[in-house]
């Protein structure tokens, strides 16, 4: 229970987050894909400076879980198709849907519904994707 | 009644947060989840769905320890409870707004949706179930959800997963699948919103 509760409150403090910080909103993403607005760019931008210095320090200091285990930060394999094609993919629904999965999950908690329907799209792209998989391009 | 200082800190958090706190914040959140040996990757999520579904039995992708991850749909399950929480107890004095730019409000004006400056709602009202049965509404939920879903999947990652923690771990890998998150969103805004809205 102790366990399952941490995660839900990392979830809960990354929800009022991203929906404060008006991150959540279609007319912000789309803002952010016209250049009009610094806002998502510095939300971006600043966490992944953050980011940085943070995988820095855990990597410099052999830094361990809460467990006592060092801390593992898998590498990603350097296939450019399957970034870039499916990046684009994943970009034309973003900008369309004005939501990405994080904030689909935070929209639907704030009464949207409909957004269950979205899910259950999301999912089906998931496994039509993990079907496809074997004829794709990597 | 509450005591004044409580109702202090509630508008203290309801006023809209600025990007230097919700950047760092995120950044923070990863932190938390490799503090505890996990990888931040929300949209995971959908696999272990299909997963726990018995997607298994369909294609190979689908068969891993799903039990095992459920840490993640916790995380997930956290977010909805936040978005209830911000909307409803944190919405502030004006309400849910988007503090959208001038530039936009003209812009999605241009687009047929018109808005007063200062008034435009955070989340618009094409997610509903009646505008299902309209274009924009239906290419909302049903098709972005599709292309996000299968998309996200194809590129091993989202916005968290590549765009936070791949980028912050200097992956060239998530690099390229941050500039095709670009590419389709400013072909999708630029070249197939006229045609969709």
């Amino acid at each position: 229970m102790m366990r399952s509760s941490k995660y839900i409150l990392i979830g809960l403090l990354f929800g009022m987050t991203l929906y404060k910080a008006e991150a959540v909103s279609w007319f912000r993403i789309y803002e952010m894909f016209h250049f009009q607005s610094f806002h998502m760019y510095g939300i971006i931008f600043s966490s992944i400076a953050m980011g940085i210095l943070i995988v820095q320090w855990i990597k410099r200091t052999h830094m361990k879980t809460m467990d006592g285990e060092e801390i593992r930060i898998s590498d990603k394999d350097r296939h450019a198709p399957r970034y870039i094609i499916g990046g684009t993919i994943f970009g034309l629904g973003w900008a369309l849907a004005g939501v990405c999965p994080g904030p689909m999950f935070i929209v639907l908690g704030s009464g949207y519904t409909v957004l269950v329907l979205f899910l259950l799209s999301a999912i089906t792209g998931t496994f039509i994707y993990g079907l496809l998989r074997k004829y794709l391009p990597h | 009644m509450a005591p004044q200082f409580i109702l202090d800190i509630i508008a203290f958090i309801s006023q809209p947060w600025p990007w230097w706190v919700a950047g760092p914040m995120i950044a923070l959140i990863m932190f938390l989840l490799l503090k505890l040996g996990k990888e931040f990757g929300i949209s995971n999520n959908f696999r272990i769905m299909c997963a726990a579904e018995g997607a298994g039995d369909y294609a190979d992708f689908f068969k891993f320890d799903w039990q095992s991850q459920g840490w993640n749909l916790l995380v997930a399950l956290g977010a909805v409870f936040g978005g209830y929480m911000a909307s409803h107890y944190f919405a502030g004095a004006e309400g849910n707004i988007a503090h959208v730019s001038a530039a936009t409000v003209e812009s999605l004006r241009q687009l047929g949706l018109n808005y007063q400056e200062g008034q435009v709602p955070l989340i618009p009202e094409f997610y509903s179930w009646e505008a299902l049965f309209t274009l924009p509404g239906f290419m909302v939920v049903i098709v972005g959800g599709f292309l996000v879903g299968f998309g996200a999947r194809y590129a091993g990652g989202c916005t968290s997963g590549h765009a936070i923690s791949g980028m912050s771990a200097l992956q060239l890998g998530s690099l390229y699948a941050v500039i095709g998150f670009f590419a389709g969103g400013l072909f999708m805004t630029y070249v197939l919103f006229p045609l969709i809205f």
